[in-house]
């Protein structure tokens, strides 16, 4: 599947892991939410990243504990419409203080990318048909906001652009 | 009235730009019907019955004279003349073409109004009391804080895919007018005890085919939390509302299923996560935005009109219209004067391009340029002087506007209907308009008192019916039109649902029935007490044993 991270199709250096097949020590992999679980003492040791598929029905709390051994969360877009994982991104990056990458999988469509990226989502796995063009475009169709405290290039009234957002609360 | 500055006039002109280019790609063949449709959908644009149905957004009801001018000038270029006011004090407009929609946006534009959120599952235009700001009741007006959360949501990056519409709704005023209990969200300012002004936050109220009063979730709120109060509520809603069943995606089915108390519990969770500096707007922006609702240069006039106290006097007819029409103001020798625009046997809520053009005229010289829609589908002139009343009743009436019904048994609020609704299964105007030719003398009228009837063409309630002291609502059956008859609903602060008081009724048997009901009332009810009071002392059995012994 094409991504798009930072406006660019970059290579996907990661590789989803059958829930049948065995954990390797090294090569950064994407695992399902329970197999995660059942592997959560292993992961802390491995040499490769570790990512997750957190289902959009999921609390993102489940996770909370695992954060530290994560560096890759995949978001699930089942359909245009299903809104849910806006705000289990929005959760993980500010009261959860993610850092990591966040990817939509699933119905990611360029026309909603930039709210996704206001919720914090850095990376989008797409099926390939919109064009890079499209995308890059509607990355940028919203200049301004209203909303504040969210990411995005999006100006809000004050001016300010918050690349980066008050993620870690202290 | 807010006005516009550069960030909001950008804003809305984007938004223009980028719906341009998707109604040429549609028209193109580049989208599909289907692809397009949530697009369309977020710019206000429905496929209805016959033609597509542009909704315009009204936040909280306020308009200027050169808005309402330009209202009548879009209803003329785009489409037969008129427009249509809505329940979410909008106005809609039923035959525009696709193609003239993205100019039609723009002409909006022009005057600071869009389309954006009046339709789909995201935010939807947030409606107010149509007096705020003048009603004598009121603790303060409530329009600043309606824009603050008109601005926060619209575009919202979080909240714009939900299960289901949203709905918002504040009041200033203890006297509820704006419907609070039967919206997602309910907001009334409220003073706590140490004299600060805040919210009582209601959630989880609606109509539908589930009808449900709002819980009270926060008792007070500071007022300067309102967007991340909310952010916490719309989280929660996000995350947790049901996406299985569309008749069970409101939030008031959360709340129900979960219970107001685990409900208020996982907001207030949610609440107390949330970055409050970050979030929250500025103290100068707040102030920005309540600066443009200080009020307009009143001046100073004794209370009492001797012209004004002498036309009552000795015309009857503008007597017995601002028996029904002029209701006090907060500042003396000022009145609010409402219009209907329920003419005997006309279509709820309809006006003219050539009567939206007299309002204008008049709001600009009788009414400090304001003009209100409300959610019953009339408009009203908030700041007219005293002295000025008569006069602007003569103007009125030269253009069918000055029906004395308001509040009375013809002020029927109806929806659509099969008459243009792709989801009516009934026709609901013809019915309005047969009840209120029936019922419509005035002295009949008077007879009957304060009556609201309230009229839906489908189980999507968008008429109010559960709300009406006497609601009709729609349905089919084996290809037939039927109706169904509730008694006892109210949508005041003293909100109450609806009770089916039968075995349905065919359209032509409606109006009998209806009448029946009423004549029972009058038969049975105390000196002075309304149909409502009357119907919450006596119960539905008198009005059950008449409507069923005729028939």
């Amino acid at each position: 599947m094409p991504l798009i991270k930072n406006g660019e199709l970059v290579a996907d250096r990661w590789q989803r892991l059958d829930d049948e097949a065995a954990l390797p020590g090294d090569g950064d992999v994407i695992l399902s939410l329970d197999r995660l679980k059942a592997d959560r003492d292993t992961i802390a040791t491995r040499s490769g990243e570790t990512g997750v598929i957190l289902p959009n029905s999921a609390q993102v709390e489940e996770i909370e504990a695992l954060l530290p051994h994560l560096s890759l969360i995949a978001l699930e877009f089942p359909a245009f419409t299903d809104g849910r994982a806006y705000s289990q991104a929005r959760q993980l990056r500010t009261k959860l203080g993610y850092t990591g990458q966040l990817r939509a999988i699933g119905v990611v469509l360029a026309d909603q990318a930039a709210f996704m990226r206001r919720v914090g989502i850095d990376a989008f796995e797409t099926d390939g048909r919109q064009s890079l063009a499209t995308w890059k475009k509607a990355l940028h169709a919203i200049t301004l906001a209203y909303q504040r405290g969210y990411d995005g290039d999006a100006a809000t009234r004050e001016g300010g652009r918050r690349d980066a957002p008050a993620r870690a609360r202290t | 009235m807010y006005r516009y500055d550069e960030f909001d006039a950008r804003f809305v002109r984007d938004r223009v730009t980028q719906f341009r280019d998707q109604v040429e790609r549609r028209i193109g063949g580049d989208l599909s019907e289907e692809e397009f449709r949530p697009l369309r959908l977020m710019n206000g644009l429905y496929l209805q019955l016959h033609a597509y149905m542009l909704r315009v957004a009204v936040p909280y009801g306020t308009m200027s004279a050169s808005q309402v001018r330009q209202l009548a000038h879009i209803a003329d270029t785009y489409d037969k003349g008129y427009g249509h006011f809505t329940t979410r004090q909008n106005i809609q407009f039923n035959w525009p073409k696709l193609s003239d929609v993205p100019d039609i946006l723009d002409d909006l534009a022009d005057v600071e109004m869009h389309a954006i959120q009046t339709s789909g599952n995201c935010i939807r235009n947030t409606t107010a009391d149509q007096w705020a700001g003048v009603a004598a009741d009121e603790l303060e007006d409530p329009r600043p804080y309606a824009e603050l959360v008109r601005q926060w949501s619209s575009l919202h990056p979080e909240f714009s895919f939900l299960p289901r519409k949203f709905k918002i709704a504040v009041t200033g005023a203890p006297r509820d007018r704006a419907a609070i209990a039967f919206h997602d969200i309910g907001l009334r300012v409220k003073k706590n005890e140490a004299g600060e002004t805040g919210f009582e936050v209601l959630v989880g109220g609606g109509m539908g085919r589930t009808p449900i009063i709002a819980a009270n979730v926060r008792g007070w709120l500071p007022k300067n939390e309102l967007l991340s109060y909310l952010e916490a509520i719309m989280r929660v809603y996000n995350l947790h509302g049901r996406r299985d069943n569309k008749y069970k995606a409101r939030i008031k089915i959360l709340v129900h299923e979960l219970g107001a108390e685990e409900f208020t519990r996982q907001v207030e969770a949610e609440y107390a996560n949330i970055d409050q500096p970050v979030v929250v707007p500025p103290a100068e922006e707040l102030a920005r935005i309540a600066d443009y609702f200080s009020p307009p240069g009143y001046e100073e006039l004794p209370a009492d009109d001797p012209v004004y106290t002498k036309h009552l006097a000795t015309d009857p007819a503008f007597a017995s219209w601002n028996e029904t029409s002029v209701v006090e103001h907060k500042v003396p020798g000022y009145a609010i004067v409402n219009i209907s625009l329920k003419p005997v046997g006309g279509i709820p809520g309809d006006a003219t391009s050539e009567q939206m053009r007299t309002i204008a005229d008049l709001a600009e010289r009788y009414s400090l340029n304001e003009i209100r829609a409300t959610h019953e589908q009339n408009l009203v002139l908030p700041n007219v002087r005293k002295q000025d009343i008569h006069d602007v009743w003569l103007i009125l009436a030269e253009c069918g506007l000055a029906s004395a019904n308001l509040g009375k048994v013809t002020d029927i609020i109806s929806c659509p209907g099969l008459d243009y609704c792709g989801l009516a299964t009934a026709r609901s105007i013809p019915v309005s308009q047969a009840i209120s030719k029936r019922l419509g003398a005035p002295e009949r009228q008077n007879q009957i008192g304060d009556m609201k009837i309230k009229i839906s063409g489908c189980i999507n309630a968008c008429g109010h019916h559960h709300a009406g002291h006497i609601g009709i609502l729609g349905l089919e059956k084996r290809g037939q039109e039927f109706y169904q008859i509730t008694l006892g609903g109210s949508a005041d602060e003293n909100a109450s649902i609806g009770e089916i008081v039968g075995p349905g009724f065919s359209g032509e048997q409606v109006p009998e029935a209806v009448e029946t009901i009423i004549d029972t009332y009058i038969g049975l009810r105390n000196e002075g007490e309304t149909f409502l009071e009357a119907y919450r002392r006596v119960g539905p059995e008198p009005f059950k044993e008449a409507v069923y012994a005729a028939h």
